[in-house]
């Protein structure tokens, strides 16, 4: 079997906001629009995706949480309808999508091999997180390729966010192994936002965009700063100021998506793509691409 | 009418109770005491079950769930491979808009969800099944906003108490939480359960004591200092305490019962009774102002100018009771204008002439007053835009206008009545320069001592139709 690979590695933003945006058949409400930036952004990165070769989406998503360990989705198939808790007036979404499976044990495998707390989610009455569904559909919106989902361990409520790097930089080397081992090419995507400081407000007409801006220039400097280090290649000083990033931009980051995308790349050295950049109801997003493929050689 | 509390509970929100109460002495327990609670409830005579979720975290504002019958099957994120948990609940519909409406009026955001499929919150599912398994009790739930502080949290209870009272309700409170919140994050045998440390445990069993003691009030107050001790930092706060001490006023002399104190999963899991029955044990020493309305930061999607003026935009409830406007021959009635503080339309044709009531700059469904009222809620004077309050005068009369098929260039003759001519003549004169002025109606300013409302400005206007 030829050596599996990651062929690339992105920051995909979950807000429920873009997919409303759309307007796509399977989410009921309807909108005029709005985030369009960031929306290019997507079309953009599933534009260089099409170019790449791919078996398989890996997805880390913030918002299904786990305390006790970290879980992967485990039955081949979900469907049903997503609401999300937050913003129901926005996202009511029928969704219907695959699972890898094989390489879901895979890393669960390694995983627990390695010391870390891991289960199998098998319970076919389980509603798949909006997180994923966002992230899943503005990358793929046809939903045709098989995905591996992965809880987000909330060891940074429970200890620090120095814990939670260590825990997602193995979570995210095994990962890697798993893939390399499998014969798959994989895209990896870490469903995250940058700075998460939110309005507590909503406009009358949410995509109203005159009332859209970050939510104040500290998370816009943030954004900034972790933008420059993507695109100057230095993914070694994001994890270096994870800490001090995730508690001052009150960042999604503490979810573990970003520490784990950037182990499953090993730390790139060269920059990433930035596709897009907007804000949503104040809270800062960027959509990345570390284009590995072109970096690794493919085969390494 | 006269509605009451008449029973409150706190509750554990993990779903072992529900799904594998056998699986552990200490979950069948909790279990046992679900159903004495349940029990008690149905005795009380309840006709309505509030319960308050601190596993549904909101974010813009509180949400209150306004379905009348939700349905679905909820598995829980962690602890999934214990079971599926179908559900069917009746909810009181007519309450949540009520409630909702009592929180805008007392300056809290707040909305109502009503979609099939909405995630209930397994804290409310397991709370409900349990205490309420046939539906034979209407209920509603309300969410935990995770900016909420102490005021806007006990504010929330009172809009609740607003709607209590006016319905003549007997109402049990429900929290649904944790007390220590410490999970193992490893995977335990359910017979390995146990509190998560020593010091969560006495934690626990201090503040129990107090609740046993119907010490509510200074439970709510020690919030904070139990949040810091025994809770995971970033989760959910202790505030639940500060809601139900409130829907209680914010009392320390109910009759506690503590049903059940077990470890779920390494977290402090209680059902605890608090009757409100006086046991004179104590009365409340308050160390933190009461607050009736909130005026904490909401407007932060605004950028303008009048950001800073707006946060005070809050009408107080106390004022005079609001009319539907009465149809009636040549009545005109906008639904785009603030309801009347009496029984008249907003104006009234007469021939191709037409007369408006006195207009202020109340907004119509809000019922907030741009630019600040002039009085709070205690009937202080506060600090108010005469410019944003005049503003919004013409921008209502414009409405009334356009809805009776006139116009502002069609203006004949205003009175304006200032209960403040010397403070806010030159501001008033600046924006009628700006907008009515440019019409060229006749105008007459008068001082008066007050209007009705907390307001500095009503327009009297006379119109061609
Ligand atoms: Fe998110």
């Amino acid at each position: 079997m030829a050596k599996g690979s990651i062929v690339a590695g992105c920051i995909a933003p979950h807000p429920p906001h873009l997919v409303y945006a759309e307007n796509p058949p399977q989410n009921e409400p309807t909108s005029e629009g709005g985030w369009e930036q960031l929306r290019w952004g997507y079309e953009r990165l599933r534009e260089s995706l099409s170019k790449v070769d791919h078996d398989v989406l890996v997805l880390l998503s913030p918002h299904w949480q786990t305390y006790v360990g970290t879980h992967f989705l485990g039955l081949s198939h979900f469907e049903g309808l997503s609401v999300d808790p937050v913003f129901p007036n926005l996202f009511r979404y029928e969704y219907n999508l695959n699972i890898d499976v094989e390489l879901s044990q895979a890393i669960h495998d390694k995983a627990s091999n390695s010391g870390l707390a891991v289960k199998m989610m098998k319970n076919p009455d389980f509603r798949v997180d909006y997180g994923t569904i966002t992230t899943g559909h503005m990358v793929n919106p046809a939903f045709d390729k098989p995905l591996v989902v992965i809880s987000s361990n909330r060891s940074t409520d429970y200890y620090s966010v120095e814990v939670m790097q260590e825990m997602m930089m193995e979570l995210g080397r095994v990962t890697r192994e798993a893939i390399e081992e499998s014969g798959k090419k994989a895209v990896i995507l870490a469903s995250n936002s940058l700075s998460h400081r939110h309005f507590t407000t909503e406009t009358d007409v949410p995509e109203d965009m005159s009332k859209e801006h970050i939510a104040s220039h500290a998370m816009h400097l943030w954004d900034m700063r972790i933008i420059d280090y993507i695109r100057t290649g230095q993914a070694q000083r994001i994890l270096d100021e994870m800490p001090e990033f995730t508690e001052q931009a009150i960042a999604e980051s503490d979810g573990g998506g970003l520490t784990w995308l950037l182990s499953t790349l090993s730390v790139p050295d060269y920059p990433g793509i930035l596709h897009g950049y907007g804000t949503i109801i104040g809270t800062g997003n960027a959509v990345v691409e570390w284009p590995c493929h072109s970096h690794e050689g493919g085969s390494q | 009418m006269n509605g009451s509390i008449v029973g409150s509970y706190v509750v554990p929100v993990h779903p072992h109770p529900l799904l594998v109460p056998e699986k552990n002495e200490g979950w069948g327990r909790i279990r046992a005491a679900f159903d004495e609670a349940r029990n008690a409830i149905k005795e009380s005579g309840a006709d309505l079950l509030i319960i308050y979720s601190t596993t549904w975290p909101s974010i813009i504002g509180h949400q209150i769930q306004a379905d009348p019958n939700p349905q679905w099957t909820l598995v829980d994120h962690d602890f999934h491979d214990l079971g599926s948990m179908d559900y069917s609940f009746n909810i009181d519909a007519e309450f949540a808009e009520a409630w909702n409406e009592a929180n805008h009026n007392r300056g809290l955001q707040s909305r109502t969800v009503a979609y099939h499929g909405f995630p209930i919150d397994v804290g409310s599912v397991v709370a409900l099944k349990l205490l309420n398994p046939d539906n034979a009790i209407p209920a509603v739930i309300v969410s935990s906003n995770v900016y909420a502080n102490r005021s806007e949290t006990t504010v929330l209870a009172k809009a609740c108490l607003d709607v209590i009272q006016k319905t003549g309700r007997k109402a049990v409170a429900v929290t649904a939480m944790s007390m220590s919140n410490r999970m193992f994050t490893e995977f335990i045998e359910p017979s390995e359960d146990r509190i998560h440390s020593l010091k969560d445990d006495e934690w626990n069993r201090k503040v129990l004591e107090f609740l046993e003691e119907g010490r509510l009030e200074d439970v709510a107050q020690l919030s904070r200092t139990i949040h810091q001790q025994i809770r995971v930092q970033k989760v959910v706060t202790f505030k639940p305490m500060w809601w139900l001490s409130a829907m209680n006023g914010n009392r320390n002399n109910l009759t506690g019962r503590i049903l059940a104190y077990e470890a779920l999963h390494g977290a402090g899991g209680a059902v605890v009774q608090l009757d409100p029955t006086s046991t004179g044990m104590g009365d409340k020493e308050y160390d933190e102002d009461d607050v009736e309305y909130y005026k904490g930061e909401r407007n932060v999607l605004s950028a303008d100018e009048d950001a800073t003026v707006s946060e005070e935009s809050i009408t107080p409830s106390t004022g005079p009771a609001l009319w539907e406007p009465p149809e009636g021959k040549g009545a005109v009635n906008s639904k785009a204008a603030p309801k009347p503080v009496g029984m008249y339309p907003h104006a009234r044709q007469v021939g191709d002439l037409l007369y408006l009531s006195g207009v202020g700059p109340r907004q119509p469904g809000t019922n907030t007053i741009p630019g600040g009222p002039i009085r709070d809620g205690e009937g202080n004077p506060v600090e108010y835009d005469i410019k944003a309050q005049t503003r919004a005068v013409v921008e209502n009369i414009a409405r009334i206008l356009e809805e009776a098929g006139s116009s502002m260039d069609k203006i004949v003759d205003v009175t304006s009545f200032l209960v403040d001519m010397d403070r806010d003549f030159a501001g008033y004169n600046e924006v009628w320069a700006e907008t009515l002025g440019h019409y060229g109606p006749t105008r007459t300013t008068l001082a008066i001592r007050a209007l009705p409302t907390p307001i500095a400005v009503e327009m009297k206007v006379i119109a061609k139709i």
